[in-house]
């Protein structure tokens, strides 16, 4: 049953169609890979068959040579920015980026681009990038965590120092409150545990993909699949030296992002060779080069200390994260050294993160990147410390929810903290309420887990445009790609502060050009962000044609109200006359001063932090160690659902790629540091037989600082997953996991394990 | 780059002439293609680049389902999953080798993905691959010197290699009549529920009277470079009623035969251990089959 | 290198296209013939998104090569509406929200089909098992199944 608020409103919340959906419903909708242009080539990349080795040499003559080649590009041709100076582009550093692209010095792992060709067909250019001949210097290789901060590991980059030294450790972060030595000596129970995780791909089911066409007037257009079509303006920019004003970056629909699509790989190559062969330039990604090359989210290796006292008071926690950065710098340390104990009140919190360099690609954001890891642990220690308490684990984390007005330990004082709603949720709810026969079946035991997650959620640039036709009908256009159906909770917003039909709102993602700087799609922040400036921009819409009715009506435009999609005067003073509908006000728009229309463009305030509590019961197959979900509950403030539909489907999609990631995703490399299961077969993403239905509870507690209460709803969900299983699986077992995934072999190993001890 | 030619001639000799001949050019070698699910994937990588590929699914005997009078099935090698799956009379008689061909891929690679294909892929891991020698199948190939039968078990060579010779093309299976009180199941270990490559897979075909089993065939897939036909789990089945001192040496048997590697899909322990488990697991669904009479 | 003729029928339409003999059945679709609605996620049949029918049978057009379908019958995503009318589960996909990014979609609508026109009263399980061939990441599969399963209820009652 969802917790849905009865409201007034007529279109806020209601379950419309959306504005994309019969595109997408008939093969219409056009993705990246689905633009043609007149005379388009193919771009292939060559990547390095090595997962470390210097790059001597690359003689491109040969591809050059083959015909239908039309160009060739290499580390050469993109922008170098020096390793000695930082240049960040959002959280982007430029250095790094740069290398990513194409392997410049070195080939970093096994797939790093080395060249690019573009050729008259995919094939040809496939078979060119066979003919680039690469003299490499092969370096020895370091693929796991552990390996990486050993002292005689190979360094990946001689520049990066760790504590005076050449290390593969990039960087820290550490948030702190009170004395961490302290906390822990006022403590009467303490839990110290190690956790390791492994990285996983984000899973999109959509390949990178762009066309470029560059112009002989120095002018690019670029359609691609992206979390931010203002982000590959800026980096393609920077990486290829054409200026921002002379790249159109046209958003496609995209196939799905969670994170990764918030950096490039493609467009500045493209970019470069349609530059060099005059001639527009396609190129698509395969799966294995999206496993292979693209970033998947950090593997982590964290080391969690939580102390109470026996009454369930959490006095101490300290956590110590190390993550995978890949080849270059740049692990989500935020995600777990901020989130972990975030949502409670502790008074001696010390948590440190570690950036940590290895042979392998890149990581790049996953959503709510690094919490979930760094929940994974706090949130096993947690269910470890109930039970040794004899406390129930809800309770535990009821007890100890932050309250509103708190200093977190990563900075932030909360302006409002709905931690124990969703508790509660869970407390009360029929799933949590009901008793779990935990051994149905001779050689099947059964088993709850709860955990809890936060998510800081994010507000920043956005801008929109809302015009009425001149039939009387809303355009609306916003800069963010719509990842997960934000178009129609705008259309909802629109239709509702208009007084319009929902059918008379269109809604669509304008490109670089066509609308004001928008910042990611990213972090929880699109639907808060863009219903923000959107509903500024119809307040001064409204404010037009209130202006317009006193024109006509030659009354003063502060006597003239606008209710129900029409103006009417304000009260018996202001004079008779019958209401001017929107439609009416657009008809006459010509006449009474020109276009009706207005935009915002604004770097919204207001976002608060985003918590969710989670119930799952498993299945464990014992002799062979499968687990699976049978059960699942879901709870999360969301503020406000726009769209209920679209809140749910951010929920259960995030449940489910936490599933995927607890029981059965990870990267697997080979001896050679090669990823060994670059595809959907061995890369096992939950598939639709795997899962149950995924309900979710979704709380609605406005946010005050959002004129329709909008929090950011897409990450949270992702958060708790990890831990609410491993703490299903232990209830089932009674044995803790403490590395993921909990694939049947693991299992049956620890099971095994546990039959020789007792 | 190299030209390919695609054939797709309507009789088995012109086939396997056209095999033959590709095979001794010099233009490449030359790939056989039934539903393709494998060999479109391998070309993709860049794993094979045949020089030819015959398609043999314009073969009429290649892709028929036949009910013999004396009551055993001949299955063309290119028939698909989907089609075996429809046929009114096969998954009653045979329901382990049906449930093990439609264990092959998703409904997808169903609608293409026929056993021939499966068995000459030569994939340790083959779902059907088991649960065919589990039914004592005898294929037929026709190749430039005629037509042979030989076992299933014995077609595949190693991973990726069968003894099939050059110019020899799979034909058909022929699994044999059942006696009454047969019955015959196929289970696999996937860490998913579906769109797995099998960790381990057993076939177990039993006859049973009296409540005793009067014969059995164990097949076991991903154990060992190639599918395996587990004769010392048979000998522990034949005679027993089944009971858990007959189902564990029938396991030890399995765990014994098992000669796995440790891979991306599993580890040489967890493939003997669960080898024996599904062991028990699968004859007890085909003795239920049998009617444990 | 040389092209192979090839003689079909496209959603019912005759079609006649050139290929490169080892082309895809998926990259001809798309690329040849501008039929861009059928989506490539792995191009190894193990993501479901170019699902197409073939003679009436579910396949992946990367797992078909395009010569393959010479004399025989396609059925792509451009083809389940009829004219301005949506198929019942393309309307209920819309209305029941199961999708998000919507590059799954065509495959699971088509892959869904198939299903329905062979169990016109699917359990929950049937369903999920019926697309376990089609990977999506956004839904968790929830409103998927759901849209599935009210479909059938509904074609049941007209059909009645």
């Amino acid at each position: 049953m969802n917790v849905i608020t009865p409201t007034e409103n007529k279109w806020i919340g209601a379950r419309t169609v959306r504005p994309d959906g019969a595109d997408k419903v008939t093969g219409r909708a056009a993705y990246a890979a689905d633009t043609t242009m007149p005379g388009m080539i193919w771009g292939k990349v060559l990547r390095s068959p090595h997962a470390h080795a210097i790059i001597k040499s690359i003689d491109t003559s040969k591809a050059e040579a083959l015909p239908g080649v039309k160009a060739v590009v290499t580390a050469k041709d993109i922008v170098d920015f020096p390793v000695d100076k930082s240049v960040m582009l959002g959280i982007q550093d430029m250095r790094w980026m740069c290398r990513n692209v194409m392997a410049r010095e070195k080939a970093l792992f096994h797939g790093h681009p080395i060249a690019a060709v573009a050729a008259t067909t995919e094939a040809t250019a496939a078979e060119a990038c066979k003919l680039i001949e690469v003299e490499y210097e092969v370096l020895p290789h370091v693929i796991e965590i552990e390996d990486a901060i050993k002292p005689d590991a190979p360094i990946l980059h001689d520049f990066l120092k760790h504590e005076g030294k050449p290390s593969n450790i990039a960087g820290t972060m550490v948030a702190k409150l009170g004395d961490i030595e302290q906390g822990f000596a006022e403590a009467d129970v303490v839990i110290e545990r190690t956790f390791r995780t492994r990285p996983v791909h984000q899973g999109y089911i959509e390949p990178q993909a762009c066309t470029v066409s560059y112009a002989p007037d120095g002018r690019a257009t670029i359609w691609s699949s992206s979390q931010g079509q203002f982000m590959v303006r800026a980096m393609t920019s920077l990486l290829t030296g054409v200026p921002q004003s002379n790249i159109r970056a046209i958003p496609a629909e995209i196939g799905g992002g969670f994170g990764a699509k918030t950096i490039i790989y493609l467009e500045p190559v493209a970019l470069l060779l349609s530059k060099k062969s005059g001639r527009p330039v396609k190129m698509v990604m395969s799966r294995d080069e999206v496993m292979r090359a693209t970033g998947p989210t950090s593997g982590s290796f964290s080391t969690v200390k939580i102390g109470a006292k026996k009454d369930g008071t959490i006095v101490a926690a300290q956590g110590t994260f190390y993550l995978q950065a890949g080849c270059l710098p740049g692990s989500p340390l935020r995600g777990p050294v901020g989130c972990s104990f975030a949502p409670y009140a502790i008074p001696h919190v010390l948590s440190v993160g570690y950036d940590v360099v290895s042979n392998r690609s890149k990581v790049a954001a996953y959503r709510a990147p690094g919490a979930p890891l760094g929940a994974y642990a706090t949130e096993c220690v947690l269910d470890e410390l109930a039970e040794k308490l004899g406390i129930d684990p809800l309770e535990l984390r009821h007890r100890n929810s932050a309250k509103t007005g708190m200093k977190a330990a990563y900075g932030a004082t909360f302006n409002q903290v709905t931690f124990e709603e969703t508790i509660e949720a869970i407390q009360n709810h029929e799933h949590y309420k009901s008793p779990l026969e935990k051994n149905p079946r001779p050689g099947i035991k059964r088993g709850r887990g709860v955990a809890s997650g936060f998510w800081y959620n994010a507000g920043g640039e956005s801008s929109a445009q809302v015009n009425l036709t001149e039939d009387g009908n809303v355009v609306v256009t916003t800069g963010h790609p719509d990842v997960g159906g934000s178009r129609a909770s705008i259309a909802n917003v629109t239709a509702e502060l208009l007084g319009v039909e929902h059918d008379r709102v269109s809604v669509i993602i304008g490109d670089t050009a066509s609308i004001g700087f928008s910042n990611l799609t990213g972090g929880s922040r699109v639907t808060f962000a863009s219903a923000m400036v959107v509903t500024q921009s119809v307040e001064k819409v409204i404010g037009q044609l209130k202006e317009r009715a006193a024109k006509i009506w030659k009354i003063d435009p502060e006597a003239v109200i606008y209710e129900n999609g029409a103006c009417r005067p304000a009260g018996p003073n202001a004079g008779q006359f019958p209401p001017l509908a929107l439609k009416d006000l657009a008809a006459k728009a010509n006449e009474t001063g020109g276009p009706i229309g207005a935009g915002v463009q604004l770097n919204t305030q207001g976002a608060d932090p985003g918590f969710a509590t989670h119930v799952v019961d498993v299945e464990v197959d014992v002799d062979l160690g499968i687990v699976r979900v049978l059960r699942y509950t879901a709870a999360q403030d969301v503020g406000r659902a726009l769209h209920p539909s679209y809140v749910e489907g951010q929920i259960q999609g995030g449940v489910v790629q936490g599933i995927g990631w607890a029981l059965s995703e990870e990267y697997l490399y080979d001896r050679q540091g090669r990823l060994d299961n670059a595809n959907f077969l061995d890369y096992r993403m939950p598939v639709c037989s795997d899962v149950p239905m995924i309900e979710a509870v979704v709380l609605e507690i406005p946010n005050p600082r959002h004129p329709q209460g909008v929090k950011g709803v897409g990450e949270a969900p992702i958060v708790p997953p990890l831990a609410a299983i491993a703490n299903a699986v232990y209830d089932a077992l009674g044995r803790r996991f403490y590395s993921l995934p909990m694939s049947p072999p693991k299992v049956t190993e620890v099971m095994d394990m546990k039959l020789a001890a007792e | 780059m190299t030209e390919i030619r695609y054939l797709a001639p309507r009789t088995l000799e012109d086939a396997v002439s056209a095999f033959a001949a590709a095979q001794g050019a010099a233009s490449g070698t030359a790939r056989i293609l039934a539903g393709g699910t494998d060999l479109l994937v391998q070309m993709r990588a860049g794993v094979v680049q045949p020089g030819t590929i015959i398609d043999i699914k314009k073969i009429e005997e290649v892709t028929a389902i036949t009910e013999q009078p004396d009551g055993s099935f001949v299955i063309g090698a290119a028939v698909s999953g989907a089609t075996l799956h429809d046929h009114p009379r096969f998954g009653k008689v045979w329901p382990g080798v049906l449930e093990a061909v439609n264990l092959i891929g998703s409904k997808q690679v169903q609608g293409r993905a026929s056993p021939g294909g499966n068995l000459c892929n030569a994939s340790p891991a083959g779902d059907s691959v088991p649960a065919m020698i589990a039914a004592g199948a005898v294929v037929t190939v026709q190749g430039p010197n005629g037509r042979r039968t030989l076992p299933v078990e014995k077609v595949p060579a190693g991973p990726g290699r069968t003894t099939l010779t050059p110019g020899e093309i799979l034909v058909s299976f022929t699994l044999p009549a059942r006696p009454a009180g047969s019955g015959d199941a196929y289970l696999r270990m996937i860490p998913r529920t579906e769109m797995d490559i099998a960790v381990v897979g057993c076939g177990v075909n039993l006859t049973m009277a009296g409540g005793k089993v009067t014969a059995a065939r164990v097949g076991l897939g991903a154990v060992a470079p190639v599918p395996l036909l587990v004769e010392d789990a048979a000998k522990a089945l034949i005679g027993s009623t089944l009971d858990e001192a007959a189902l564990e040496a029938a396991a030890a048997a399995c765990r014994a035969a098992c000669n796995p590697i440790n891979d991306k899909r599993g580890t040489i322990a967890y493939r003997t251990k669960v080898a024996g488990v599904l062991l028990k697991r699968t004859a007890a669904i085909a003795a239920e089959r049998a009617g444990r009479k | 290198m040389a092209k192979v003729h090839v003689t079909t029928t496209i959603n019912g339409e005759p079609t006649e296209f050139l290929c490169e003999p080892q082309q895809s059945l998926l990259d001809a679709l798309r690329n040849n013939l501008g039929l861009t609605g059928t989506k490539e996620g792995c191009g190894t049949g193990d993501c479901g998104a170019c699902s197409i029918t073939l003679d009436g049978r579910l396949t992946c057009s990367c797992l078909v090569l395009a010569v393959e379908a010479d004399g025989h019958s396609i059925g792509t995503i451009e083809g389940m509406a009829q004219g301005d009318k949506l198929h019942p589960l393309q309307r209920k996909f819309l209305e029941m929200a199961a999708l998000q990014c919507g590059i799954c979609t065509p495959g699971v609508l088509i892959a869904a089909r198939a299903l329905l026109e062979k169990n016109p009263n699917p359990t929950e399980t049937e369903v999920r098992f019926g697309l376990a061939g089609n990977l999506c990441r956004c839904t968790g599969y929830d409103k998927i199944v759901r849209a599935v399963m009210d479909t059938a209820a509904e074609m049941r009652e007209t059909a009645s």
